[in-house]
């Protein structure tokens, strides 16, 4: 089990997968909108998207858990 | 006569092999080399030359007391070293060790050539502590050597295995420190002290494991997996290096650099917020296989690396949009500042590549001292006098204009690409700032459309060819140019001599 966590402070713009989804390592999960900028979060493990923990709109602190993957 | 000859062979054989055979064995498990062997591989021959090998040889258990010092040759050059022998009483540090250190440095010192330190010791001989600790050669000697070696000669670290308490210095004094992953460690209290003093339960490479280092606390600069893989790096490193301040680093033959199809131009987005990999520009731009990165898996937001450009060494400091949107933070500007300390020193030209939204706000970093890490990197790269070029590849807003060597911090020259877009915050902030009540007094339906003229209006003010009528950047190059007119220009400023200014040293923001 992997955890995928906010990098930086920001609000969640854009959820790219779903629950169940299969990703790659390195492969982006959600966009996140900070200082202005796209930042996208990927992936660091291949596997099968578990649980997404956030919405779209929502603010996430930096290191705070956005999914996991399994 | 006969009999000393074979005593002596005798005595020489036993002293090259180091500690006892199972503490051989025991390295050989976790992949770690005998120091000899290590040496063997790093330089071009072999080691040249070596000094007090017979130190403490009355002593049996004790050959070269625990370290090889001496001198080799990588790439033809003449560096001087040391290397701990771990299968020695775990490396660790007698009065005569510390010793043959403090006299390969002066060596060092007085030849002015490069000095490698290939660490894995325990630490001091606490039963010596007398003789190693605290008198004018002890071993606070060996740190103050290396900060006054520091910027004269390049200070390499190889760390193969721990460097505990007082030894923790060594790497943090260098110029750069390659740890080998699983092996290497660094740290003032072992686990073991922690848990009896503070109460803390932590393992080694939590605390002060190679990954942690690299990643996290920035006191490791290159995270390797094999001896040979550091080995090698040290290697391709020392390239770029001159063999002391007062030389030039070597011009190599220019190599074309790596051929893709997506050319600079198709590679940059135009939308200012819509990420894209820096790395994919600074391979379009450098001579192919080029790039010896430091601090890759620190504060990626920014790149530093060393490169070359048509055969000429450069430190490339670029900000990497695909991470934290390219946005500067308190590691990521301590980075910098180290980078372009380690290039000014060794006459070695910045060049700079921005994309930057700015400095990261809110109160973690605040918090995190990012003024005074901010402060830092503006510092260090006002003060750098080797040739350096700033290129404005996209945005560069607010005092991420200063960190990346704007205009004003006396580049030798400013470089736009046309998708350049200088100002003191982006158009949607900009917007947001002037025009916040005006927005709010507004009918809900008008407000995009208020908000889209007043952007487009914005963006026209800070049009970059507006910029470069005003002079305010030196020329707009087209993405596919850029390569030929980084050439052209280094070539140009090869010559460049300038004293920043005169003072014993300035206050700095550490």
């Amino acid at each position: 089990m992997n955890q995928v966590t906010a990098s930086m402070a920001g609000n969640v713009w854009k959820v790219v997968v779903n629950e169940g989804d299969q990703v790659e390592s390195g492969q982006d999960v959600v966009i996140l909108e900070s200082m202005k900028m796209e930042i996208p979060i990927a992936a660091e493990t291949t596997g099968t998207v578990k649980e997404l923990k956030v919405n779209e709109g929502d603010f996430v602190n930096e290191g705070d858990v956005i999914a996991v993957i399994e | 006569m006969m009999v000393k000859t074979e005593v002596h062979e005798e005595l020489r054989e036993r002293i090259e092999k180091g500690g006892a055979e199972k503490y051989h064995q025991k390295n050989a498990e976790k992949g770690k080399m005998f120091v000899r062997d290590r040496l063997k591989m790093l330089f071009d021959d072999d080691i040249d030359i070596e000094d007090a090998f017979f130190a403490n040889c009355m002593d049996e258990s004790l050959p070269a007391d625990g370290v090889v010092t001496g001198m080799g040759k990588i790439n033809g050059q003449t560096v001087c070293m040391m290397a701990n022998d771990s299968t020695v009483k775990a490396g660790s540090w007698g009065k005569r060790t510390v010793e043959k250190i403090i006299r390969i440095q002066e060596t060092a010192m007085k030849l002015e050539v490069p000095m490698l330190y290939l660490v894995d010791s325990a630490g001091a001989r606490i039963t010596d502590q007398i003789e190693m600790f605290p008198n004018r050669r002890g071993a606070g000697r060996i740190f103050y050597n290396q900060v006054k070696m520091s910027g004269r000669v390049p200070q390499v670290c190889l760390l193969f295995g721990p460097s505990a308490a007082g030894g923790a210095y060594i790497p943090a004094f260098c110029d750069i420190v390659v740890m080998v992953d699983g092996n290497a460690s660094m740290y003032l209290g072992s686990p073991r002290m922690a848990e009896k003093v503070i109460g803390e339960k932590v393992t080694l490479e939590e605390m002060g494991g190679a990954r942690m280092h690299c990643s996290v606390s920035g006191v490791g600069d290159v995270l390797v997996s094999s001896e040979q893989e550091a080995i090698e790096y040290a290697q391709k490193y020392l390239t770029y290096f001159p063999e002391n301040f007062r030389s030039k680093p070597p011009v190599k033959d220019p190599i074309e650099p790596e051929q893709f199809e997506k050319s600079i131009r198709e590679l940059i987005p135009e939308n200012q917020n819509a990420p894209f990999d820096m790395y994919e520009l600074i391979k379009r731009l450098i001579d192919q296989n080029s790039f010896c990165e430091i601090k890759r898996e620190f504060a990626k937001e920014l790149i530093t690396g060393l490169g070359r450009i048509n055969g000429q060494a450069v430190g490339i400091i670029a900000n990497q949009p695909r991470m934290k949107g390219g946005v500067l933070f308190h590691d990521s500007a301590d980075k910098a500042a180290k980078f372009i300390q380690l290039c000014d020193a060794f006459n070695i030209p910045l060049v700079f590549l921005a994309d930057i939204p700015g400095f990261m706000i809110g109160t973690k970093v605040e918090r995190a001292g990012i003024i005074r890490h901010g402060a830092k990197m503006i510092s260090a790269m006002s003060e750098a006098s080797v040739p350096k070029i700033s290129v404005i590849v996209r945005k560069a807003y607010g005092a991420g204009l200063y960190a990346m060597a704007g205009p004003a911090f006396e580049p030798d020259v400013t470089i736009a690409l046309p998708t350049a877009q200088i100002a003191v915050m982006g158009p949607e902030a900009a917007v947001n700032a002037v025009y916040a009540n005006k927005i709010a007094e507004l009918p809900e339906e008008e407000r995009p459309a208020f908000i889209k003229e007043k952007q487009e209006e914005y963006k026209e003010n800070i049009d970059i060819y507006r910029l470069a009528s005003e002079m305010v950047i030196d020329d707009i190059v087209q993405p596919n140019d850029l390569r030929d007119h980084l050439t052209k220009r280094l070539e140009a400023y090869q010559s460049k001599n300038l004293t920043f200014t005169e003072r014993k040293h300035g206050v700095y923001p550490v």
